[in-house]
């Protein structure tokens, strides 16, 4: 346990000495919310007539396509965020740090968690920020938004991070090159990104893709967000289902890289 | 209970089609500075991760302080300490942080870990340096920080691979001063990897040549040295001799080999000091004259080269390794 907290401590130490990295990693989701989220209105497809707006609201959920996107946006930040976990871990390997840590008596399992949490936690204080850049440039909130709501939405993030990030350091476990872990993140980012609904409602997908978001646990994350940030009402059910998918994801691939941390952390 | 700190029996590795480490036995008694002595890629690392349990064995079986290191690895790992060849302190960590956080790896205790932290900094002379961040160290003050991040759990034996990698001379005699001081205050035993023949010969009690993933020989530096059968004396002479030359030397008391080179002969010989006037008298009855003369007393150099038919020079490792050793060998000049 103390071996968590102290690899988790220097990472965190790591992470606000730099701040200049925090400070960069915010501005692309920031521009795609200024430029993609203002320049494309996709309700002003309805032409201004109420039944066109009836219909872009039946979709979207909400009237403007700026508030819409800019919850995806909380999904894109915790998506880049923890992708970089697994590139961590190859670092730790390559400057001689990783067989340092496993030559102390700290578990293996402590070693991967570590990597997990601090994703974790860039990935839920990058998501706050955006969340408030978002307000600033005009998200409109549901009549049901409270602080409990807001709670919620971050502990749905949460799960959604846990997972993620669980998911990139399981595939860089034994690798010691970054450029593999460059291609696999550019590979998965907007596959995972565009099949999901964070900037477009899966309902008005092809059903191929449809079918693939359902597995995305991004859509997951996003609907529950929406519900809680945007929704005058909030469905239930829906927000049950996406809880019980994120919990089931968060938990399985957290368990997978600990398994594989007792098994291939050393070669 | 046999004094052996470390045994290795029959240990191998392989990695894919290569075998690292090929059936190695050897035994370190406490207290001594063991040295593996060997060229990049010939197995010294592989070696070291596999007795500080950072790499599984395929075969045979090794034991740290009398535990098993596949089986009984927790163990071995609270009592061993480990100091990489890479720089793995963290340059974004101050020296006082990196040395707490290597103490909670190990569940040292909070204020314990301060007060050790603190002694071993002094001892290495960094307490100045102590609240400063890690990347304002030079290559020097990143050595002596690894060496305290390694026994900050008071291990009974310290691993070293590569000590001095990347320093220049002085520092790296400097930081074999702080071995010894180390070693000498903590009562350890110290096993340690190099590719420098200084190294082995000037810190090690006795040394281990690795070649291509075995043991090709294991002995004091003196003993190994000597078993070349003494020193070196090689003399050119003016004009190339009649062949009863190379004979006649051979016949002289205390030759034990004579192998003609260009513009003369190199002698092995049993006492050079007293042999080289023999071999000047023996030259003159040959109606020659010597234009130059050197007695050198044999060096593990000329050992490596007689059990492995190369020198240790210039030899290349696999390119993983060689970035390692770049990124090391800039970090220590920074």
């Amino acid at each position: 346990m103390s071996g968590l907290v102290a690899l988790t401590g220097r990472e965190i130490k790591k992470w606000y000495k730099n701040p200049f990295v925090l400070f960069i990693s915010l501005i692309q989701p920031i521009i795609w919310m200024g430029l993609f989220g203002k320049a494309m209105d996709l309700s002003a497809l309805a032409g201004g007539s109420a039944a066109g707006l009836a219909a872009f609201k039946n979709t979207f959920g909400v009237s403007d396509y700026f508030s819409f996107m800019a919850v995806g946006m909380l999904a894109f930040v915790v998506l880049f965020a923890t992708m970089f976990s697994g590139m961590s871990i190859v670092w730790d390997r390559r400057l001689g740090f990783l067989n340092k840590v496993l030559s102390t008596p700290a578990s293996r399992g402590s070693i991967i968690m570590s990597k997990v949490f601090i994703a974790v936690i860039r990935a839920l204080v990058q998501a706050g920020i955006v969340l408030i850049a978002a307000v600033v440039l005009g998200l409109r909130f549901g009549a049901n938004f409270t602080p409990l709501t807001l709670l919620a939405t971050f502990a749905a993030l949460f799960l959604m991070s846990i997972g993620l990030s669980a998911l990139f350091v399981a595939i860089a476990i034994r690798s010691t090159k970054w450029e593999t872990q460059m291609a696999i993140m550019n590979l998965l980012n907007l596959p995972l990104l565009f099949a999901s609904n964070a900037l477009f409602p899966t309902a008005l997908m092809p059903t191929w893709l449809q079918d693939v978001a359902k597995f995305n646990p991004v859509t997951y994350g996003v609907d529950a967000a929406r519900e809680f940030i945007l929704l005058d009402t909030i469905n239930w059910t829906n927000v049950t289902n996406d809880f019980l998918f994120l919990g089931t994801f968060a938990i399985v691939f957290a368990a997978i890289g600990i398994v594989l941390s007792w098994r291939y952390l050393s070669k | 209970m046999d004094n052996n700190v470390i045994d290795v029996s029959d240990l191998t590795k392989q990695f894919g089609e290569l075998t690292a480490v090929n059936h190695v036995s050897f035994q370190v008694r406490e207290g001594e500075i063991f040295g593996f002595l060997g060229p990049n890629g010939a197995g010294k690392t592989t070696m070291i991760s596999m007795l500080t349990t950072v790499l599984r064995p395929n075969g045979g079986a090794a034991k740290v302080n009398g535990h098993d290191v596949a089986h009984e690895a927790l163990e071995v790992r609270r009592s061993i300490g480990l100091v990489p060849q890479e720089y793995t302190a963290d340059e974004d960590l101050t020296g006082m942080e990196n040395l707490l956080l290597i103490a909670s790896l190990y569940e040292v205790p909070r204020a314990e870990a301060r007060s050790r932290a603190g002694e071993l900094l002094d001892l290495v002379q960094l307490k100045d340096a102590a609240d400063r961040t890690v990347d304002t160290y030079s290559g020097g003050m990143r050595r002596r920080l690894e060496l305290a991040c390694g026994l900050i759990n008071r291990p009974k034996v310290l691993f070293l691979d590569e000590p001095t990698l990347g320093l220049d001379v002085q520092t790296r005699a400097a930081v074999w001063e702080y071995i010894r001081l180390l070693k000498e205050k903590y009562h350890m035993t110290l096993f340690l990897t190099t590719h420098y023949l200084e190294e082995a010969d000037n810190l090690c009690d006795r040394i281990a040549i690795i070649d291509h993933g075995k043991i090709v020989a294991l002995d004091t530096p003196r003993a190994l040295k000597d078993s070349l059968g003494g020193d070196i004396i090689e003399i050119h002479v003016d004009r190339p001799a009649e062949d009863g030359l190379a004979a006649s030397l051979g016949a002289l008391p205390n030759v034990k080999h004579v192998l003609p080179v260009d513009g003369g002969y190199r002698l092995t010989v049993a006492n050079g000091e007293e042999t080289a006037p023999l071999v000047l008298d023996a030259i003159r009855a040959h109606n020659l004259k010597a234009t130059r003369i050197s007695i050198a007393k044999p060096t593990l150099d000329e050992v490596y080269l007689a059990r492995t038919g190369r020198t240790l020079r210039d030899q290349e490792g696999s390119s993983d390794e060689a970035f390692r050793q770049r990124i090391v060998t800039r970090r220590a000049r920074a």
